[in-house]
């Protein structure tokens, strides 16, 4: 049965008012990723703009066991509570990892790459808001070419974005899915597939960011749309190897329609520095991989 | 007294501290090789794969992941090891302090090995002295036995005081030297080291969120309960480690009654009953140091030996008492902070600042990097700070290196 708003489970594991900016992406994502699990979940996080949802000590947002982590550390430390788990006799929780692209990307990927390695049984979520936003928005490996940020202020970024998600894949997952925040039932639904999978499972969560992309607050689902419509995040899973193209992504690939990516990035402050040749660049790399999902996709009919 | 050992074997250091962990029952071991702790990992995965330890072994990709496994294991409840060398401990040391902060009983061997650059694979304590403000109990063993001996220890301490613990012992000098060890049979030791139960589980039924940032004032609860800032819950952890000398020689002692060898003190005496010069050093050093004070015997000096063998928490009112009698403290360092002097050596003066004792201190940094350390040149390093107090100085500015500068 594929989840609508009607039949979304009401349980709420992110309680309202956390401490996250307006219009964050992160919350939603969250809280539909903790409703797929249904609960029965230990999360470990790293520092992280997640951090700052889970509140400051004596008071937390979220009603599941957490463990926060230090930085590098987010794969090793599912590792260890599945082994404990494990250890004690425990099968009641899954573990999720969750941590944001720079503790995916860059500091973190150590781990992870070694815990999907082992095969360890959990899953990985990354949620890419494609920078250091906790920290006030500095780059990071997923933060687009010609970006301003805290740390390319004048020039930009001059680097493309690392494929993260491909990159899991090669490590011959039993799935891997990316989802965005504006899709939110695209996402729930990932999730619950992905608890009924066993081994490391990695999904790419795409979560836009107001301050550190410099949009309104209000704009963030639009902005996440636009995303999606313009085949700059692209919504697809593949289990055990095959690929498919799901909600939006599979919509636009049926009809035809993908939008220049121009679109997308004239709504966002980041990009206001942006040269004709930069946009040429990025709209090619948009392309490239646009016509690898479609190369790769199957089932569109 | 009881002396129920299983067998006695002929085993080098890495396999003792293997045999120590296994029969403390550890449920979880993450490591990563390193030289000289490869070893450990190498008898600690045969052992898994045998049937003969009932644990989960984590093969992972850095001594940072090691930790980190051990970490979130521990916090579920399982009793976790690991082991590691020099760069490994060094590239632990966020998740040291880690560990201690979240208060886990987790118990490391630390082969002691030199740390680069330039590249060195050989003795020294540079390394878990460099970790010595992690929160961490660090205990040094002089012999094989005490590495065993000091595992199956470590576990009951760290278990009862909720501080974890570093068992340190000299790469190849004991990690790759084969001498006889004594096996506990596990009967007993499971009657000195019951399963471990944590005093916390992870459990959504009852949801708890370890380690949310903490600000540095107390602040109340959702039921306006006043809870600790950061600096309470860091208060916290020192006044575990003040407190777990008590443990630790409650602990030893009861060892000592249920296996013959007691490790009831914080250190080792040899002849300091009459000795007014004393050789103080750690780990299997102090055991060089004992032959030196054959030799210092033998030319008509009252010379003992005091080995130190707990370094955290640093054992300062029993220390002052055993080096009350001693006019010449000669301490001996397998490390240095660069700048001052060695570890062992500022600490003894900072023991013995306003105790009233007299004794001239000095310091000199031996054997780092594997230089071979020979009885004579203590001895001889001895004789020369015998002649220096003639001058009057209690308290050199700077150690003497025994090197070729």
């Amino acid at each position: 049965m594929k989840t609508n708003a009607v039949n979304l489970t009401e349980t709420e594991y992110v309680l309202p008012g956390n401490r996250l900016c307006p219009g964050c992406s992160v919350s939603l994502a969250y809280r539909h990723i903790l409703k797929a699990l249904e609960g029965q979940v230990i999360v470990t996080v790293p520092a992280s703009c997640l951090t700052v949802l889970h509140g400051m000590y004596p008071v937390t947002s979220v009603t599941v066991p957490c463990v926060n982590t230090p930085f590098a550390s987010t794969g090793a430390s599912a590792t260890g509570l599945i082994a404990g788990l494990k250890a004690l006799g425990r099968k009641d929780l899954t573990v999720l990892a969750i941590a944001g692209d720079g503790g995916t990307y860059d500091i973190g990927i150590q781990a992870l790459s070694g815990a999907a390695e082992r095969q360890d049984d959990f899953i990985y979520i990354c949620y890419d808001n494609e920078g250091y936003m906790n920290t006030g928005n500095q780059r990071s490996g997923s933060t687009p070419l010609g970006a301003i940020s805290g740390t390319t202020p004048i020039l930009g970024k001059q680097q493309n974005q690392k494929d993260m998600t491909a990159i899991m894949e090669a490590h011959g997952l039993p799935y891997v899915a990316t989802a965005n925040a504006s899709y939110p039932l695209d996402l729930y639904d990932k999730v619950r597939k992905a608890s009924a999978i066993e081994g490391t499972r990695f999904i790419h969560v795409f979560t836009p960011c107001p301050p550190g992309w410099r949009f309104p607050f209000s704009d963030t689902i639009r902005i996440g749309d636009l995303a999606v419509q313009t085949g700059w995040d692209i919504l697809y899973e593949v289990e055990n190897g095959a690929f498919r193209l799901t909600s939006a992504s599979a919509s636009v690939a049926r009809k035809g329609n993908l939008r220049p990516v121009r679109e997308f990035l004239v709504e966002q402050g980041r990009f206001k520095n942006l040269t004709e040749e930069q946009i040429n660049q990025l709209q090619d790399r948009v392309n490239a991989r646009w016509q690898r999902c479609l190369d790769r996709a199957t089932d569109l009919s | 007294m009881a002396d129920r050992n299983a067998s006695v074997q002929i085993l080098d250091g890495n396999r003792a501290a293997a045999i120590g962990a296994t029969l403390s029952r550890v449920q979880v071991v993450a490591a990563y090789p390193i030289t000289p702790q490869s070893p450990v990992t190498e008898t600690l995965s045969e052992f898994v794969e045998e049937g003969n330890l009932n644990a989960e072994y984590v093969a992972v990709e850095s001594e940072h992941s090691a930790l980190a496994v051990c970490t979130s294991a521990s916090i579920v409840g399982a009793r976790t090891f690991t082991a590691t060398s020099s760069h490994g401990l060094a590239y632990m040391h966020e998740m040291l302090h880690w560990v201690a902060g979240t208060r886990l009983p987790v118990v490391l061997a630390c082969v002691n090995r030199a740390i680069g650059a330039p590249w060195n694979v050989l003795n020294d304590q540079q390394d878990s002295i460099s970790q010595r403000d992690t929160g961490w109990i660090q205990i040094y063993a002089r012999n094989n036995q005490e590495i065993l001996d000091s595992v199956i220890q470590a576990y009951k301490i760290a278990e009862t005081v909720y501080v974890p613990v570093m068992v340190c012992y000299d790469g190849y000098i004991l990690s790759h030297t084969e001498m006889p060890v004594d096996i506990p049979l596990q009967e007993d030791v499971d009657r000195f080291l019951p399963p471990y139960k944590p005093h916390t589980t992870l459990d959504p039924a009852k949801p708890r969120n370890y380690n949310l940032v903490t600000l540095a004032n107390p602040r109340v609860n959702a039921e306006g309960v006043l809870c600790h800032g950061y600096m309470e819950i860091r208060y916290l952890l020192q006044e575990a480690l003040q407190n777990s000398r008590g443990t630790i020689a409650r602990v030893g002692q009861e060892f000592g009654e249920l296996f013959g060898r007691s490790y009831a003190k914080m250190f080792w005496e040899d002849r300091l009953d009459d000795a007014d010069i004393v050789i103080v050093a750690m780990g299997s050093l102090a055991m060089e140091a004992t032959v030196a004070a054959d030799m210092l015997r033998e030319e008509g000096h009252k010379a003992g030996v005091l080995g130190l063998r707990v370094f955290r928490p640093f054992p300062k009112s029993d220390l002052v008492k055993a080096l009350k009698k001693s006019r010449l403290i000669v301490v001996f360092d397998k490390n240095i902070s660069y700048g001052l002097e060695g570890a062992t050596c500022s600490e003894i003066k900072s023991a013995l600042y306003g105790s009233g004792a007299n004794a001239v201190v000095r310091n000199f940094i031996v054997g780092l990097g594997g230089r071979d350390v020979k009885a004579r040149e203590l001895a001889d390093a001895v004789k020369k700070s015998l002649s220096s107090m003639k001058e009057g100085v209690l308290n050199n500015e700077y150690p003497e290196w025994i090197c070729e500068i």
